[in-house]
């Protein structure tokens, strides 16, 4: 529908781009979305932001789907009837009025994670006028053990920053520092560590040791990686330490795998200033403060790494200060509570028992996206505005300050957090922009006048150049880490944030519910998992329900075998569980905050595990109920999809993985060649740079209007992603080497699905590119069967949401939205190239190089992806496809692929190879 | 036409002694005109129509939801419906067999059993055709499939082989209909003459289109059967060489193969004479035909049988000697997966049902017992059906690509969609028992000693 009145900079099908960030657990992620007519449809990175440099990962992405989602709440409550937003301030004056006498001592706040330097004033302006009131902040996936860490360390919090780029051989303990759910900063990690692996001639390769109980993304890049109970790191740290000779840890004892430790004390010692020693964020406060010991003894310091203020606005022990407000609530001094976002009836540690002492608060206010565990317990809930509906602001992991600004009017009458706590201040009324305009204005050092263009130049950018956290010279002090620690005996058990829907937050997000966990492609729900020699042990299989009781409490869930998991070790994934996590996310999984406590909230001992005798059906995308796994192993090896070298090997022979397979002569058909005189699209994928985090997925799903097609249809191998990551376990299950392989559709130049179409509905356009003609499809599924790749999805059923509103507004308007009875597949995003053509065209000039990005080439943090015009003698694409390390995937088949791999290549220690 | 006489060969004969020119028309057009209709009849109707009404009940639902209903996936985006397409078509390719190559080869054994054998075929047709119509993911819009005139101006891809089959099938039906149907005027002038009821008799003489049975008549006539009879006989070797293209175009390791063409065809004379025993057998009994349809008839349809068995097993050994001989990583995996993967409980049960029982048919013995022969043939339909269903799943659900491995599973619509078609067929079978005569009288009676006289006099 045309506009009456156009407004100013729309029209109609440009698209038209905002940055902004998305906050998780108060760091900002920096992006830049996408608009058409007023609708936010699309999130890419923000290619200026150092923290980004255009990548953009799953949980940003999805966050489009979340604004839409509509589940969310949408009214002001009081006990569950609808409140103008007007009651509810003259509520809060009331209640202020009284806690003015005492100085707010029985007002309480409790957030999450806040680095919004705004929202930080705010709170702090609302503590002065109430100097007796507390702050309490709180998320269960927080940084509590770094923290501790570097106060253990240095005596005072900063953050550590990596420069992967400098580092030569990196030993990650438990740290997965390339996965969206490990270290805040991974986007730009990733892209630093994989810099170092794209076999440039001049960049030596690095090295990658990981140590770890749960196979992590960042594990299944290692060049060695070692299974271990995550109690054992701190053990295996001080053995580092005592290697490279940090004093006052003890003597080094109790690691078994002395030959592996040895092999990596000496590649770190021998890399002194180039190397690097990472513990993850999870790992107990020793194990940070002997990296930070480890890493100045190698004097890594102010190379790979530096130290930088935090950018917490109140980096104080989470934990500590929530079981803080729980006495406080239980000794009934708490009269007002306010939660600005969160859900810890839901995630708060069990042994708090946060739910039940909630009822001794008197007045309690929820502020939050969903009506979920929490409001339930509170009289007032009030819906949050989603992070692409309000203004805000928000710290990156390196500081630097990105001003969140709303790309919609709230859908659903949202607050912002800025708009509720203006309400307990002195100006109630004052509004999200005006507060953080009006924040950022008083902290504008420069002339009055020059505030608005530079105000602006912010928005643009997406980020306040030179607002990132000031570097902190501190030195380790002398540790003192008790030598033989407690050992946990029996059974241990990890928690971790579930990689799609984190701490719970996203459960109702349909794209992450069905985007498969990386290494184990289960979907809809949590498992636990546990090691292949483990569940033998216990003859339990995959989809076999147990129960893990830890000090009392249980909890239900279905074993996962987990290949690569450590011995005797559990993994638990929180996000799972929820009761009121909406028409998506209720009723799914078990929730390990159930048994997750206070003192151990991420590696506790002792659990019990009892098979329950019966099964829960788990919607894995890939080896459906391959259960003689062993085949499918073997024939993997025969098959080498994925090939791989040692850096060794390479040097010796870097066309290796073109000389696995014989492929056919380029004249080995019967039909003339098709002369491809314009462009000649294609794609290469470097399967070395692949780090597995899904973010093409996403990209890809969001881009081309992706149905979600729930648990069951999953189950039933109807998932509909156009771009699947393949991960491939070979070797010993125990420890294997995992493999990432992202599959779109290979647009195969001698296409077997366009042979034995009947109708014509897919066929090859003169630029090489297989399309889909959806509307002359009639069903047959018969190039599905020819497809070798089986990248080909079909519409089963109606699988795309026809009726609600919201969604409707989500969708890409560039790219159709498929009915039931026709089949999908991938189309190098033809929608993209036909926009790059048409203003090429309009400028009578070719496509540049690099113009046109696929999805999920620009959502990819490593840079693995690359499109381009193979006509194009000096694009990216054939240069990274003249490498020796090119090959085409099921090649030997003929069917001259134009998407292609660069093969994998490891950088083994040849001390620890030698050993096998 | 020449009699054999059956007792000088010492082989039992084709049509009983005693019989003449007015029994054999008083015996076959008494069963449509003045039996009554017996409660076995009823029954057997009865249960057909409510599987036919089941069958519909499973469309409507199809038709309304979409495929999903049913057990494909990705991989195996084919499943029953491909399987029982291929296994209906293979049963009709036994009536016109009999009727066209039969006729052509002089074999006047065939006069007794074409007639039903051909009505078989239809209906075997149409169930197999109603398959490749539903299992569309858009089924109204079938006829893209056709060649026709259109404003999009857009032709069918001609190298996909699904066109091909459209072609073959349509084709197929046509001329097996015609066939039919001409070999029917004769006795449909027949019954016109003899029915009672005005109704009958306007039906029947509608359907006759004139026949008078005049020299004239005969002579055009038997010169068109002839010329259709020759039609036909292409058709036969050619629809299930179609059908077997939908597999050995693809690339699909297990199908991909170019011994599919005879294997096939072997494949569906081997259970449409299955389905002939099937039906002769219980006619045979219940109406008291012993006399027209003989022993010496189950014998050489069992001996068919056993011939066109051996060729299947040959096929299934030149499968596994290719998968050798080739040294194809995916065609030996396919092989060894069939013998040793999730469905090869399945795989040795075809073994079992298609090749091994059948052997016993060496005996003449069996041969001669019409209980073994009858349910020698119910399982030689299941081993068929199961062929179909291995070729099908086991080559689709592990291919390429081991990260896209994936299982099949038919689901309550797969089966009520299966059973319906043979509901359906059943009923089919039923009337046109009750309403067709189903043996051919005129052919019949050139089988008598009368008829030798005849012709010896021309």
């Amino acid at each position: 529908m045309p506009y009456v009145v156009q407004p100013e900079r729309i029209v109609l099908g440009q698209p038209l781009y905002f940055a902004t960030a998305f906050p998780v657990g108060g760091i900002a992620r920096p992006i830049i979305v996408k608009s058409m007519e007023g609708r936010p449809i699309k999130v890419e990175g923000n290619p200026q932001h150092s923290a980004s440099l255009g990548a953009a990962d799953a949980h940003s992405q999805a966050s489009v789907l979340g604004l839409y989602d509509p589940d969310r709440s949408q009214t002001i409550s009081y006990n569950g009837t609808v409140r103008p937003w007007g009651t509810l301030q003259a509520t809060i004056r009331a209640a202020l009025t009284e806690q003015q006498a005492s100085g707010g001592a029985g007002l309480r706040f409790l957030t999450e994670t806040v680095t919004s330097p705004t929202l930080a004033s705010q709170i702090a302006a609302m503590l002065k006028q109430f100097p007796n009131a507390k702050w309490h902040p709180y998320e269960p996936v927080n940084r509590d053990n770094v923290k501790a860490g570097a106060r253990i360390a240095f005596g005072q919090v900063v953050d550590t920053i990596y420069h992967l780029d400098k580092a030569d051989v990196i030993l990650a303990l438990e740290a997965d520092f390339l996965s969206p759910t490990g270290l805040p900063g991974f986007q730009r990690y990733a892209r630093d560590f994989t810099a170092r692996r794209k076999m440039k001639p001049g960049v030596a390769m690095n090295r990658l040791y990981v140590v770890e109980g749960t196979p992590s993304l960042t594990g299944a890049k290692a060049d060695h990686r070692l299974p271990l109970r995550s109690s054992n790191i701190r053990a295996f740290a001080r053995a580092v330490a005592a290697g490279v000779g940090v004093g006052g840890v003890g003597a080094a004892g109790g690691i078994e795998q002395q030959h592996w430790l040895q092999a990596v004390v000496n590649d770190l010692k021998q890399h002194r200033g180039a190397s690097l020693v990472v513990a993850g964020d999870q790992e107990p406060a020793e194990v940070h403060a002997l990296a930070h010991a480890i890493n100045q003894a190698l004097g890594n310091v102010g190379q790979t790494l530096s130290y930088v203020d935090p950018v917490e606005a109140n980096p104080e022990d989470q934990t500590a200060s929530l079981k803080e407000l729980v006495a406080d609530m239980d000794a009934g001094k708490v009269q007002v509570l306010a939660i600005v976002g969160g859900n810890p009836a839901y995630n708060a540690p069990a042994d708090l028992e946060f739910a039940d002492k909630l009822s001794k608060v008197g007045m309690k206010i929820h502020l939050g996206m969903y009506e979920d565990e929490t409001s339930e317990l509170c009289q007032w809930h009030v819906p949050e505005a989603h992070s692409l509906e309000t203004w805000s602001d928000a710290r990156a992991y390196d500081g630097t300050v990105s001003i969140i600004q709303p790309l919609i009017a709230p859908l659903f009458n949202g607050r912002s957090a800025h708009e509720f706590m203006a309400v307990f201040s002195q100006q109630p009324e004052q509004s999200s922009y005006d507060a953080v305009r009006g924040y950022w204005r008083s902290q504008f050092k420069g002339r009055p006048e020059e505030f608005e263009p530079t105000w602006r130049k912010w928005l643009h950018d997406g980020f306040i150049a030179g607002s990132e956290s000031k570097p902190r010279a501190v030195s380790a002090r002398p540790l003192n880490v008790p030598a033989p620690e407690p050992g946990v005996q029996g059974t241990e058990v990890v928690f971790q944030p579930d990689p799609s829907v984190y701490d719970g937050r996203w459960a109702n997000n349909g794209w992450l519910q069905e985007l498969p966990k990386p290494l184990t492609k289960l979907t809809w729900d949590n498992a636990i998992l546990m090691s292949p020699a483990h569940s033998e042990r216990m003859s339990l299989r995959t989809g076999n329900v147990v129960e893990v009781e830890y000090r009392g409490r249980k909890l239900r869930g279905p074993v996962l075998v987990a290949p690569g998991q450590a011995e005797d070790l559990i993994t638990l994934a929180m996000g799972y569980g929820r009761k009121r996590g909406g028409s998506n996310g209720s009723k799914r999984g078990y929730s390990a905050f159930q048994v997750r406590t206070r003192d151990a909230p991420w590696i506790a001992g002792g659990v019990k595990i009892t098979p329950v005798g019966e099964d829960y059906p788990l919607a894995l995308t890939q080896n459906h109920q391959v259960i003689d796994n062993k085949t499918a192993i073997e024939e993997t090896v025969k098959r080498a999809p994925v090939r791989e070298a040692t850096l060794a090997e390479f040097t010796a022979n870097p066309r290796f993985a073109q000389e696995m397979k014989e492929e056919p002569a380029y004249d080995d058909t019967l039909y003339p060649h098709y002369d491809y005189t314009g462009y000649k699209w294609g794609m290469s994928i470097d399967l070395n740079s692949c780090v597995g985090c899904n973010a093409c997925l996403v990209a890809c799903q969001a881009e081309n209007n992706i149905a979600v097609v729930g648990k069951e249809q999953v189950i039933r191998e109807r998932h509909m992603n156009w771009l699947r990551l393949d991960a491939y376990n070979e070797g010993d299950l125990a420890n294997p080497r995992t493999l990432f392989q992202p599959v779109p559709c290979m647009q195969c130049e001698n296409a077997p699905c366009e042979l034995v179409c009947p109708v014509g509905a897919t066929v090859h356009s003169s630029e090489g590119l297989n399309d889909m003609v959806y509307n002359r499809c009639v069903g047959t599924r018969y190039c599905s069967n020819n497809c070798p790749y089986k990248v080909r999805r079909f519409n089963f059923l109606l699988f795309s949401d026809w009726n609600t509103p919201t969604l409707k507004l989500m969708r890409n308007p560039d790219v159709t939205v498929r009915s039931r009875g026709v089949m999908e597949k991938c189309t190098y995003c033809i929608q993209r190239i036909t926009r790059a053509r048409i203003d090429s065209e309009k400028e009578q000039r070719k496509i540049r190089d690099q113009e046109i990005q696929t999805a999920c080439q620009q959502a990819c943090p490593a840079e693995a992806i690359i499109f381009g015009d193979l006509n194009d003698k000096n694009s990216l694409v054939n240069r990274l496809k003249a490498e020796p390390r090119n090959y085409g995937l099921l090649a030997e088949l003929n069917t001259r692929p134009r998407t292609t791999y660069l093969a994998a290549v490891r950088n083994p220690n040849p001390e620890l190879e030698k050993k096998g | 036409m020449s009699n054999p006489q059956d007792t000088r060969t010492g082989k039992a004969p084709v049509l009983a002694p005693g019989h003449t020119f007015a029994t054999v028309t008083d015996k076959i057009s008494a069963i449509v005109l003045s039996r009554r209709t017996t409660l076995g009849w009823v029954v057997g109707f009865g249960v057909g129509l409510l599987l036919t009404m089941l069958l519909l009940a499973a469309v409507s639902y199809l038709l309304v939801k979409g495929v999903g209903i049913w057990g494909i996936d990705i991989p195996v985006a084919w499943g029953f419906a491909i399987v029982n397409f291929v296994w209906w078509i293979g049963i009709g390719h036994a009536g016109t067999l009999i009727s066209a190559i039969l006729l052509l080869l002089n074999q006047p054994w065939r006069n007794s059993i074409n007639r039903f054998a051909e009505a078989m075929t239809l209906f075997a047709v149409m169930c197999a055709g109603m398959f490749p119509l539903l299992h569309l993911g858009r089924p109204w819009l079938f006829y893209w499939l056709f060649p026709y005139p259109n404003t999009m101006q857009v032709w069918p891809q001609f190298r996909s082989p699904l066109v091909w089959d459209v072609f073959a099938v349509s084709t197929y039906f046509t001329v097996s209909f015609l066939f039919w149907f001409v070999g029917l005027i004769p006795d449909l002038g027949t019954l016109r003459d003899r029915a009672h009821s005005r109704l009958a008799r306007g039906a029947y003489g509608f359907l006759a289109m004139g026949w008078r049975g005049s020299a004239r008549h005969w002579k055009n006539y038997e010169s068109a059967y002839l010329l259709l009879a020759g039609l036909a006989t292409p058709l036969v070797v050619s629809v299930h060489t179609v059908v077997s293209f939908d597999f050995a175009i693809s690339i699909v390791p297990g199908w991909h193969t170019t011994i599919f063409p005879p294997y096939f065809v072997a494949g569906a004379i081997y259970s449409g004479f299955a389905m002939v025993l099937v039906i002769a057998i219980p006619i045979r009994k219940f109406y008291s035909l012993g006399d027209m349809i003989t022993m010496r008839h189950l014998e050489n349809c069992a001996k068919i049988m056993l011939v066109t068995g051996l060729i299947v097993a040959y096929g299934y050994l030149m499968e596994h000697f290719m998968a050798w001989y080739r040294s194809d990583e995916f065609d030996a995996f396919m092989v060894h997966n069939r013998m040793h993967g999730p469905y090869a409980p399945l795989y040795w049960a075809l073994i079992v049902t298609n090749i091994l029982v059948p052997q016993a048919l060496w005996s003449r013995r069996v041969r001669q017992n019409v209980g073994a022969l009858f349910g020698v043939s119910i399982i030689v339909l299941i081993g068929m059906w199961l062929e179909r269903f291995i070729i099908v799943v086991t080559s689709l659900h592990r291919d390429f690509l081991t990260s896209s491995w994936g299982m099949y599973y038919p689901t309550k619509w797969d089966w009520f969609t299966f059973v319906g078609t043979i509901g359906f067929f059943a009923m089919a079978m039923y009337l046109f028992i009750r309403f067709l005569p189903m043996i051919s009288i005129f052919e019949m009676r050139t089988l008598l000693p009368e008829a030798e006289v005849e012709a010896e006099a021309k």
